[in-house]
Formats: structure tokens, C-alpha cells, sequence
């Protein structure tokens, strides 16, 4: 593994889908350098399981790649840019400096998760987040799963675990069936779309699909036990193991606040080809604007092209990403949140986990900056990436800037950053 | 037959198939209390992919360590507050 320093000519931070796949359209015209957290490359779609290794579609990426020379720089956990075109990595081994000509930022989503009573219990997880437990070994054969929240997640996770033996016993999706259903004519028109989702239909045969409905509360022990759930006027327990739920994903862009990149609407602004408003700084992927999977690879090409000067080969793919794009935009509209699940907490629910800072405590302040200094909110270990996006639609406050290191670093990484700044 | 390693959770030897992480070992283990909050509360995973830090446990001696991001390697030894 890469570490100390390291000097590359285009640095891609994310080895998801997109971060792939800029690097197999970027490399071979140059060095390039892929730094990303997790122990295996493939980012969430494609994460790595312990059953079956790596992802094959990784390892057709990685193979194509490395004819052509890439560096991948794993476990590393971007934490700071010390100095103009210069990252800071924590990896195992010690803190880690990536020095770049151009930079990818491919970092992806979270999911989003919104706070009701009990929803800090052990064993209430995001779907996403169960899934790739299970991918990492947890075993979840006949245990009795509840799915909740929102996006075109829920279903896919719940084939998944399905498959691995859990017994889904509902998902619950908050969006209102007509939104839905207006949604599912544009995937009618879609060929493969339309084929991908009848084939999820069958795998999810006799499982129920209850849209409109939403959890508003969870019970138990040292665990969850039961959920509460609300449809209309309708309130009703369901047992279960786990709690699946996760109110669809939100653009991870803390990074890109650090570097300065201009944000609009909670994503990465960025041109037709992928670059920010920062000179030398391209985002490609979630971080632009959820869109799945085909939208990632291909704005992660285009990236990556661009990145290289190959802006001709890039230029036959824009048509294609704008399609994407716009068919992203209607699954946002299809499962935006509805006002209900604003009353979801009460004021004694915690909504900052890392600082236990509870609605209540919150209400009396009027932004995000003075509701953190007075209550801690968003200064734990996450610095806001839980609660951030919560308190944005609980309250409507948003978080305005982020200051290095953006992610808990050990003390052994900083002192290299200082140097380089007094430097 | 999968590999398997050995690793310690909270004193006791588990055998884990070789590539799962320590958040998923802990929570085969019954373990279901990974770290305490502020106020006491146990928590566990919550995101399962490094952004929450709510399965923070100590692995090797090293305290806050993301065990969903860990792969269990023979003779691990992991602590939880659980």
C-alpha cells in the first residue's frame, strides 16, 4: 500500500462506480490514483462480500485498469487539503499525502436517516446499512427483517436479504402511491428499466409493498422488538430482529465544501463535463445529484475522459449522462418526503446520536451554527453527517461551511498538515 | 469449506469465515451494545458503511475504531462497551 507521499497526475477519491470508472477512462493517457475509505474497492453497489469477495464487475474494471498502470490507495480516509492540489489521508499505516495535478472527487452517498422515538435502539439500522452488514458477514437467516423508509433502495435491499435467507416481513415505503405510480408510467417507456423492475417484482413475490406508510415509533429492550407504523389513520405493531430503514440518500459533499466546490441544492455543481466551479476539481457520481448506478458510470467516463483531454470521446456520452439525469431527477420527485414525517420526533427524541442532543434542546435556536454552539449538535464523531441532513428537514437549517479535519483524525496524522502549513 | 480466523470479542475466541468485518463478528457474537452514548444509551451500526461512528468499538488497543470498515484478522482483539 501506498504511503507517505504520493504524486499523481489525476487523483479520483471514491473507488465506487463512478471513481471506477473515471480511472479506466483516465488512465492510460495518465497517472492515476484512487483513494478510497473502505477495505476492498467497489463503493456501496458494489461492495465486497464476505461470502463472494469482491464484486466481478470490480475486478473487470481493476483488470482493465491495470494494463495500464493506477495506484489504489485503500482504507485511507480523506481528512484535510493541507495545501492547494494536496489531500491528507488516514490510513493503517500512518498519515498519507496525495499531491495532484487534477482531482475526481466520486464520493458517493449516505442514506438519509430522520429521527422518531426509539430510533437509537441496537438492531434499528439503515436498509442500505443492514445490506452491507450482511455483505461484511453478519448473518441474517431467519431473522425477521422490517424495511422501512423511502427510495427504490427498500425493494432491492429487500431482495437481498431475502436471498440471504432473511424473512422481510414488510416494506413500508412513506411515498404516496399516486406519486408512484406516476414514476412507474416513465419506467414503462424504459426497456430496461421496465425489465429490471419486473424481475425485482418476482423476486419480491409475497412480500408485502405498503406505500403512504411510515414508522413512527420503535420498541424494545436492549434491542429492537417491535415497530410502530402509521398508514393514513391506520396505527399498528409489527415484531421484527431489525429495523431496515432509510429515508433514500443524500450526496456526501463535505469534501468538496472543504475544497471550496460551489453547491446548489444539497449537490456538486457541476459543467457538462463534470467539472466543479474549482479549476482542476471534477465530481462524477452521487455526489452531483442522486442518480444511481448508470448515471454514476457515466458521469464517472466523462470525468475521467475530460480529466485526460480526451474531451472528443467525452462529448458522445453527454446525451446519454442528460438522459440519466433527468430520469434521477423524476425518482427524487417521486420520493421526496412527505410533511407528515416532520412530526415524527418528539422533543425528548434524540436527533445528534454522536452528541445525544434532542429535539427539544434544539427548537429554541433559530440555525444550524447557533444550534451546535449551544448544544453540541453536529460536533460529534459524524460532524453532522447524521444529523445534518435530519435537523435540514426537521428545521430547515444547512450546515454553511466545514473546517479540516472533516472526518475524526488521530493526533499522529495532523502534525504533518501543520508543517506543511507553516511551510 | 471458507476460511475461517479467530478473533477475540470481549475476551471470548470466535470463529469468524474469513472477510467479515468486526461489526458483523460482534453482531453474530449476540453483541449487540457496541459503544455507549453520551447519556449512557448502547448503540450500535447504524449506517454500516463509516459515516455514523456508532460502531465504534476498540480493536487491538486502538479506542474509536469504525468496526464495520475492519476485516477481522487472526488473533484480533476487539472490546466493545457492551
Amino acid at each position: 500500500m501506498a504511503k507517505g507521499a504520493v504524486e499523481t497526475e489525476i487523483c479520483i477519491v471514491g473507488a465506487g462506480p463512478a471513481g471506477l470508472a473515471a480511472a479506466a477512462a483516465a488512465s492510460g493517457h495518465c497517472p492515476v490514483t484512487i483513494v478510497d475509505e473502505n477495505p476492498h474497492p467497489g463503493g456501496q453497489i458494489w461492495r465486497a462480500d464476505a461470502r463472494h469477495g469482491v464484486d466481478p464487475e470490480v475486478t473487470e474494471i481493476l483488470d482493465r485498469v491495470s494494463t495500464r498502470g493506477y495506484s489504489l490507495i485503500k482504507q485511507a480516509t480523506v481528512v484535510a487539503a493541507p495545501a492547494p492540489n494536496t489531500l491528507l489521508a488516514e490510513t493503517p499505516d500512518g498519515p498519507c499525502t496525495i499531491t495532484y495535478r487534477q482531482l475526481i472527487l466520486a464520493t458517493g452517498a449516505r442514506e438519509r436517516f430522520l429521527p422518531f422515538p426509539g430510533w437509537t435502539l441496537p438492531n434499528v439500522m439503515g436498509a442500505g446499512g443492514l445490506q452491507a452488514l450482511v455483505k461484511g458477514g453478519l448473518d441474517i437467516a431467519g431473522r425477521r427483517v422490517l424495511i422501512a423508509g423511502s427510495g427504490p433502495l427498500l425493494p432491492a435491499v429487500a431482495a437481498f436479504l431475502r436471498q440471504r435467507g432473511a424473512l422481510v416481513v414488510l416494506i413500508a415505503e412513506q411515498a404516496p402511491l399516486r406519486r408512484l405510480l406516476r414514476f412507474g408510467l416513465t419506467v414503462l417507456g424504459d426497456p430496461v428499466k421496465l425489465r429490471q423492475a419486473v424481475s425485482l417484482r418476482q423476486q419480491l413475490s409475497g412480500i408485502r409493498y405498503l406505500t403512504d406508510t411510515y414508522p413512527v415509533a420503535a420498541d424494545g429492550d436492549d434491542r429492537v422488538r417491535l415497530v410502530i407504523l402509521q398508514r393514513g389513520a391506520r396505527v399498528w405493531s409489527v415484531a421484527c430482529d431489525y429495523l431496515a430503514c432509510g429515508f433514500h440518500l443524500v450526496p456526501n459533499l463535505e469534501l468538496a465544501m472543504l475544497l471550496g466546490c460551489r453547491i446548489v441544492e444539497g449537490r456538486v455543481e457541476v459543467d457538462e463535463w463534470q467539472r466543479t466551479s474549482i479549476s482542476g476539481v471534477f465530481s462524477a457520481g452521487e455526489s452531483t445529484g442522486v442518480g444511481g448506478l448508470d448515471l454514476s458510470l457515466l458521469e464517472g467516463r466523462i470525468a475521467g475522459l475530460v480529466a485526460a483531454g480526451n474531451e472528443r470521446e467525452a462529448r458522445a456520452l453527454v446525451g446519454r449522462r442528460d438522459r440519466a439525469r433527468r430520469f434521477a431527477r423524476q425518482i427524487d420527485r417521486a420520493f421526496e418526503l412527505t410533511e407528515v414525517l416532520r412530526d415524527l420526533p418528539s422533543d425528548q427524541t434524540i436527533v445528534c446520536r454522536c452528541e445525544d442532543v434532542s429535539l427539544g434542546q434544539l427548537r429554541p435556536h433559530n440555525s444550524w451554527r447557533a444550534g451546535k454552539l449551544q448544544t453540541r449538535c453536529g460536533m460529534g464523531s459524524c460532524q453532522g453527517r447524521i444529523c445534518g441532513p435530519a435537523v435540514e428537514f426537521l428545521l430547515g437549517w444547512r450546515a454553511e461551511s466545514i473546517r479540516p479535519p472533516i472526518l475524526p483524525a488521530r493526533v499522529g496524522t495532523l502534525p504533518g498538515t501543520l508543517s506543511r502549513i507553516d511551510n | 469449506m471458507a476460511e475461517t480466523v479467530s478473533i477475540l470479542i470481549d475476551g471470548e475466541v470466535r470463529v469468524v469465515t474469513s472477510g467479515t468485518t468486526v461489526a458483523a463478528a460482534i453482531l453474530n457474537a449476540g453483541v449487540v451494545g457496541f459503544r455507549r452514548s453520551v447519556r449512557g444509551g448502547f448503540r450500535s451500526p447504524l449506517c454500516g458503511m463509516g459515516v455514523c461512528y456508532e460502531c465504534r468499538v476498540t480493536v487491538d488497543g486502538l479506542v474509536h475504531s469504525r468496526s464495520c470498515q475492519i476485516v477481522c484478522r487472526e488473533g484480533m482483539e476487539v472490546c466493545t462497551d457492551g
